[in-house]
């Protein structure tokens, strides 16, 4: 049998890497002719920006004179990266960020760590607990030095707008979406009314509306922070994008689920929390991680509003005369670090849905 | 008093009372809230000397727009203002629209091609411009790339007719010279008759079997007409082409460098998500159907028009028109640059000048709301449209 497969085996160049090659790239004339193409696209878009980034960049040096090479000069970014990472945050007080970031990391590595117990209460904590320690820690109060929002910036604000919108628009939305799904035709119609203004309009007129808008509809007196009028803005407007996705799970439950649940005796909010939205929720996490990546993205148009964000701060410093002509660099590094958030996110997604793939 | 007590309990009880009761609340807060708001915001207006109304869009704007598809100038209402910004929206979204589709559907094949390096570069290209905010993307196209472009004298040039520099792309204009107006008539003359051969030709099918070139006899038929026509009346349609005079370009079309640069990033930033569209469309038809196609003996370009596209575009069409919606949405970061659309003329500079916030953010919100509705109203038509009967 042994030396009649041998004999008869597929020929060598069905075979290894030749094989491969010309299964996948050379399969018929016009197939060579794209892999051909691709070749040459790669040749003129790679090596000249492995060269710019890398080979012919400058990474030592305090000025602009340093950058004597012809490629980028990430000195640019070095000699910023306090304004990029913290704003104009009192450097004094940097260690209140950090703090808040290592407690966050953390938590999250303890979170994401297969089999280990007490997960229920480090969730607890970072949904309950943590979010009060950020307050009193980023803006000040016990004793810890007041810090305006108007100092806040950069990557640091960023990461606030955004998590603070994800944390928020997740329960406001999971509501509207009950709330659109209800048989009470008034709560119905309001919920799809408010989803339906919100998602129809762009966020940068929701960010209008909340700076130009909002101080109108206050009574005397009360004077909301710019910070806080574009969070709300942020969060209602997300809040809606995910009332339809979690909708869209909600309508994915077969009926028998609602029958049985209520065959039971459950009522409406019981049925809701321990039977539906832990199974339909479970079915949009891709979508919902999906949202977010989306609001992570839109945070940056709060710069239109007069907030430094991290894109707002890179456009900001490359405008300081010291450091005029380095916008390629400034853009390049924003587009890594928001490509590497986006991408993280995006994988932990997919490998979630994997995991969570229990069948049906 | 027992029975009392039990009925009184029903009562309360009862899922219908209960939710009348839970929807009268909802209604009297929101109403409330609602209320609180409006005796607020006039409370406020009052104070500041602000008249609500629309009295202010008859007054003139005192202000001048860079880019304008018709005719305006200081002079001009507010209410014309209003339409300019409206014009270039649309005009950025159409464009944009244009493109983000050509590219997404070439995008969204090429990662599904065979060849590996091909799927491999499309897979790329996704991943890196769906994960970078569109914002950025405008940046780096307006400031990094146009802005930084060469002066006037030295600009980029194809076919000496575009020229690309820090002023903008420049490219020919069309001008139509006398009996231009037949060609025009002939050519929709043709386009409705090559209509009429198609549904003639189905007819036909339909009835005998019988196939029709009809592809081809109009294509002949249109083009064909279209020549002999601009031949017979002398050639009557020309291009103006732009020229270098003094330190800038004089006659043809001139794009101004915020229009070119938000286009490009809004086309290839959407084109990214439709390209992800496609894909899923064409992966959603199942591979059956091609087999089954093949065993019957239709040909390879067949198998591809008739089977695999016509269910293939039930399933990318909705959501591409969310594509297109979210395009038109995104123009609105135009601002950030000063290309001067809806939200920049209208909910920026006539806003400062005015402060009629609410107006006019009521009504910039009311133009993307309109134009939200009337897709997804479009939108559920089609897919009544298309549905199958016997299906769910």
């Amino acid at each position: 049998m042994r030396a009649a497969n041998k004999e008869f085996g597929p020929p060598v160049i069905e075979l290894g890497a030749m094989g491969w090659l010309r299964k996948n790239l050379f399969s018929n004339w016009y197939n060579s002719l794209l892999t051909i193409f691709g070749l040459y696209l790669l040749y003129i878009l790679i090596p000249p920006l492995v060269n710019w980034i890398f080979l012919d960049a400058n990474f030592v040096g305090s000025t602009r004179d340093d950058c004597t090479n012809e490629g980028a000069c990430w000195i640019f970014i070095q000699q910023n990266i306090k304004l990029i990472f913290y704003g104009l945050y009192p450097t004094e007080e940097l260690w209140r960020i950090n703090f808040v970031y290592l407690i966050l990391f953390i938590s999250g590595v303890y979170l994401l760590i297969p089999n280990l117990k007490y997960k229920g209460w480090v969730g607890a904590f970072l949904l309950i607990i943590f979010p009060i320690i950020c307050v009193v820690m980023l803006s000040g109060g016990l004793g810890l030095e007041a810090v305006e929002t108007r100092l806040w910036g950069g990557l640091f604000l960023t990461l606030v707008i955004a998590g603070v919108g994800i944390v928020l628009s997740l329960p406001i939305g999971v509501m509207l979406a009950l709330g659109r799904r209800s048989k009470l035709p008034v709560v119905s119609i309001l919920c799809t009314i408010f989803i339906e203004i919100w998602r129809g309009v762009p966020l940068i007129t929701v960010l209008f509306m909340a700076s130009n808008m909002f101080p109108l509809f206050m009574p005397e007196g009360v004077n909301f922070d710019k910070l806080i009028r574009a969070l709300i803005g942020v969060m209602f407007f997300s809040a809606a994008y995910l009332a339809e996705v979690v909708r869209g799970g909600l309508q994915a439950m077969p009926k028998g689920q609602y029958e049985a649940s209520q065959a039971v005796g459950l009522t409406y909010w019981r049925m809701m929390a321990l039977v539906i939205l832990p199974q339909s929720l479970k079915m949009v996490i891709p979508a919902i991680i999906g949202s977010f990546i989306a609001i992570f993205k839109d945070t940056t148009l709060v710069l239109v509003i007069g907030l430094f964000d991290f894109l707002g701060i890179i456009q900001f410093v490359g405008t300081n005369p010291d450091w005029l002509g380095f916008s390629h660099e400034g853009y390049v590094f924003a587009a890594a670090v928001f490509w590497v958030f986006c991408y993280a996110m995006s994988w932990y997604s997919q490998r979630l849905e994997k995991k969570l793939d229990t069948g049906r | 008093m027992e029975t009392d007590k039990s009925r009184i309990g029903s009562f309360l009880f009862n899922r219908s009372v209960q939710g009348f009761f839970y929807q009268i609340i909802t209604l009297g807060l929101v109403v409330l809230g609602i209320y609180y708001i409006v005796t607020n915001t006039a409370r406020n207006m009052l104070e500041r000397g602000l008249a609500s109304g629309f009295h202010f869009l008859g007054v003139e704007s005192q202000f001048d727009i860079g880019m304008t598809l018709i005719e305006y100038s200081p002079t001009s209402t507010y209410f014309d203002s209003f339409i300019v910004g409206l014009l270039n929206t649309l005009l950025v979204a159409g464009i944009g629209i244009f493109f983000a589709t050509i590219i997404g559907f070439t995008v969204g094949i090429m990662r599904l091609s065979s060849n590996w390096l091909i799927a491999k570069i499309a897979e790329a290209y996704v991943e890196i411009l769906r994960n970078i905010p569109l914002l950025l993307q405008i940046f780096f196209w307006y400031f990094a790339v146009l802005r930084a472009l060469p002066k006037p004298k030295q600009s980029l040039e194809l076919y000496d007719s575009f020229f690309l520099n820090n002023r903008g792309l420049f490219i020919p204009d069309t001008v139509f010279g006398e009996g231009s107006s037949t060609i025009f008539y002939l050519f929709w003359l043709t386009i409705i008759i090559s209509i009429g051969i198609f549904i003639w030709a189905k007819r036909r099918q339909n009835r005998t079997g019988d196939r029709f070139p009809a592809f081809y006899v109009s294509t002949a038929l249109i083009l064909g007409t279209f020549f002999i026509s601009l031949a017979v009346t002398g050639f009557p349609v020309s291009f103006e082409y732009p020229e270098l005079k003094g330190f800038n370009f004089k006659g043809g079309v001139k794009l101004i460098p915020e229009l070119v640069a938000l286009t490009f990033a809004l086309a290839m930033y959407t084109a990214s998500f439709i390209a992800e569209v496609v894909r899923g469309g064409i992966m959603a038809v199942s591979k059956g159907q091609t087999e089954a196609a093949k065993s019957v003996g239709l040909k390879q370009n067949l198998i591809l028009r008739l089977i695999i596209i016509p269910q293939a575009l039930r399933v990318i069409v909705p959501p591409l028109t969310n594509q297109y919606l979210n395009l038109t949405k995104n123009s609105s970061l135009a601002a950030a640059i000063a290309y001067p659309d809806l939200v920049l003329v209208f909910a920026g500079t006539a806003l400062m000048q005015t402060g009629q916030a609410i107006e006019i953010i009521g009504m910039v919100m009311g133009v993307y709301l309109f134009l939200s509705l009337f897709t997804s109203l479009i939108m559920n038509l089609f897919n009544r449209f298309m549905k199958v009967d016997g299906e769910r």
